[in-house]
């Protein structure tokens, strides 16, 4: 299987990289768009700020690529927020394969943001990606914005407000969430999206 | 609900970890990647990896073992010491750190914060602050920790150090203690009750732990989101494990050990 990481020049996308090894594969990083599209798999990580992804994103002619994607798409964190229409943070407009907009989470008297630490997912639907993960189930969280709970939300968390922990829509899905610093649970869910029949 | 987070902290001299009495004589306790599998296992929730060796030679933090420690572990870790500019904070994120700390040098120069923050996002940026008492009654922090001769008293309050690192971009702090670090007689409460007051970003508790109940105390009266401890770890008196039974019998939210 072809596992590719979209190299969308955040500092530190290579632990996704070494959680899939953990798993037995081998993923290339890549910005380019001939390997992305013969990939089995397309993971889209991130961290830093909604604005200068989507505008890293523009630059390596990549947009109208991944909006098409017909594999598998998984975003992680960042990456995540880049599947919605829009992001409050730099008042964005990002990918729009999910719909809704993504916004900052209000801090409140004992709710501290950035949300930092694991916090307990909540399926919301049954999905092949949440296969073998528990109500309550605990992942690391770091994030400062977040996406809302709609109907391609299959689960949520719950930091002052509950967000969307990962969502689905076809192909596309999303973690807000790192799996691959998310012990065991993440490890799941990793190798779940590998497995998952292309939908 | 957001789990209270329990943190190793674990020195790293020329490659391997170490256990300092007074900031000398380092002992060797073994390998990092042995170490940080070890506390993975006991169910410890981050950890902190604080290159002892980079400021006093003058280098920046070895890329080698925190590249070793990303690909073997699967929670997240900061790695401190030695990280004095943007470009030296890419190369331990590049390595695969979720997380780097700046002390001293955001001390020397405050922007240095700002800069962290625009690049990499608030989220990767950890602040940490020594901080002692001094005759007047008011806190000020302390810069050059990392050696008792360097050490310097300087004329910044913590209280308005820890205002001013949030302003810039500081997206966790640590507030390590220095009157109770090492003494093992537990956090101390009225400081870091003061510095959560005006704390907004994730804070961490360090210096002072000695027993399971300090660990407790430290969440339910100061409110801390994280509790860094070393040598209590280290030395096996507070086993992970167990400290997480006791903290959930007394209602405090913490992850499964798995």
């Amino acid at each position: 299987m072809k596992v590719v990481l979209v190299d969308s020049g955040g500092a530190n996308i290579g632990s996704v990289r070494y959680a899939l090894e953990r798993l037995g594969v081998s993923a290339a990083m890549t910005a380019d768009a001939e390997t992305i599209l013969a990939a089995d798999r397309v993971i889209l990580p991130g961290v830093g700020a909604a604005a200068p992804a989507m505008a890293r994103l523009q630059q390596m002619n990549l947009v109208h690529l991944l909006r098409g994607l017909k594999q598998p798409l998984l975003g992680i964190c960042l990456g995540m927020q880049l599947l919605f229409e829009g992001s409050e943070e730099g008042d964005v407009a990002c990918l729009g394969l999910v719909p809704g907009r993504v916004r900052k989470m209000p801090a409140s008297a004992g709710v501290r943001v950035p949300h930092m630490g694991w916090n307990r997912l909540r399926p919301t639907q049954a999905d092949p990606l949440l296969a073998g993960v528990v109500d309550g189930a605990q992942a690391y969280f770091v994030h400062s914005f977040a996406a809302p709970v709609t109907g391609h939300c299959i689960a949520s968390c719950d930091h002052g407000a509950p967000f969307a922990a990962m969502v689905r829509r076809g192909n596309v899905a999303g973690a807000q969430f790192h799996p691959e610093r998310s012990g065991a649970v993440g490890a799941r869910l990793l190798q779940n999206f590998l497995q998952a029949d292309p939908a | 609900m957001l789990s209270r987070r329990l943190i190793p902290c674990l020195d790293v001299k020329d490659g391997l970890v170490v256990k300092g009495v007074k900031f000398r004589d380092h002992v060797v306790m073994g390998a990092i990647e042995e170490l940080a599998l070890r506390y993975r296992d006991e169910g410890a929730d981050e950890l902190v990896f604080y290159d002892i060796t980079a400021s006093p030679q003058g280098r920046g933090v070895d890329r080698a073992w925190v590249e070793r420690v990303a690909r073997i572990i699967d929670i997240p870790f900061c790695v401190a010491g030695g990280i004095r500019s943007v470009a030296q904070a890419r190369e331990v994120l590049l390595a695969g750190a979720d997380k780097i700390s700046v002390n001293t040098p955001a001390l020397e120069r405050p922007e240095l914060i700002n800069a962290l923050a625009a690049e990499f996002g608030v989220q990767c940026v950890v602040v940490g602050i020594d901080s002692l008492r001094d005759a007047d009654g008011e806190w000020r922090v302390r810069a050059y920790t990392g050696d008792p001769d360097q050490t310097r008293a300087l004329p910044r309050r913590t209280l308005d150090w820890v205002a001013e690192v949030q302003q810039r971009g500081a997206g966790e702090i640590v507030l390590n203690c220095m009157g109770s670090d090492g003494v093992r007689t537990g956090y101390d409460l009225e400081q870091l009750r003061a510095v959560r007051a005006i704390c907004g970003v994730p804070l961490v508790a360090s210096g002072g732990a000695g027993t399971a109940r300090h660990f407790a105390e430290v969440f339910l009266d100061a409110d801390v989101d994280a509790a860094l401890a070393a040598s209590v770890f280290h030395s096996g008196s507070v086993r992970i494990p167990e400290l997480k039974t006791a903290l959930r019998a007394q209602g405090i939210e913490v992850r499964d050990v798995a």
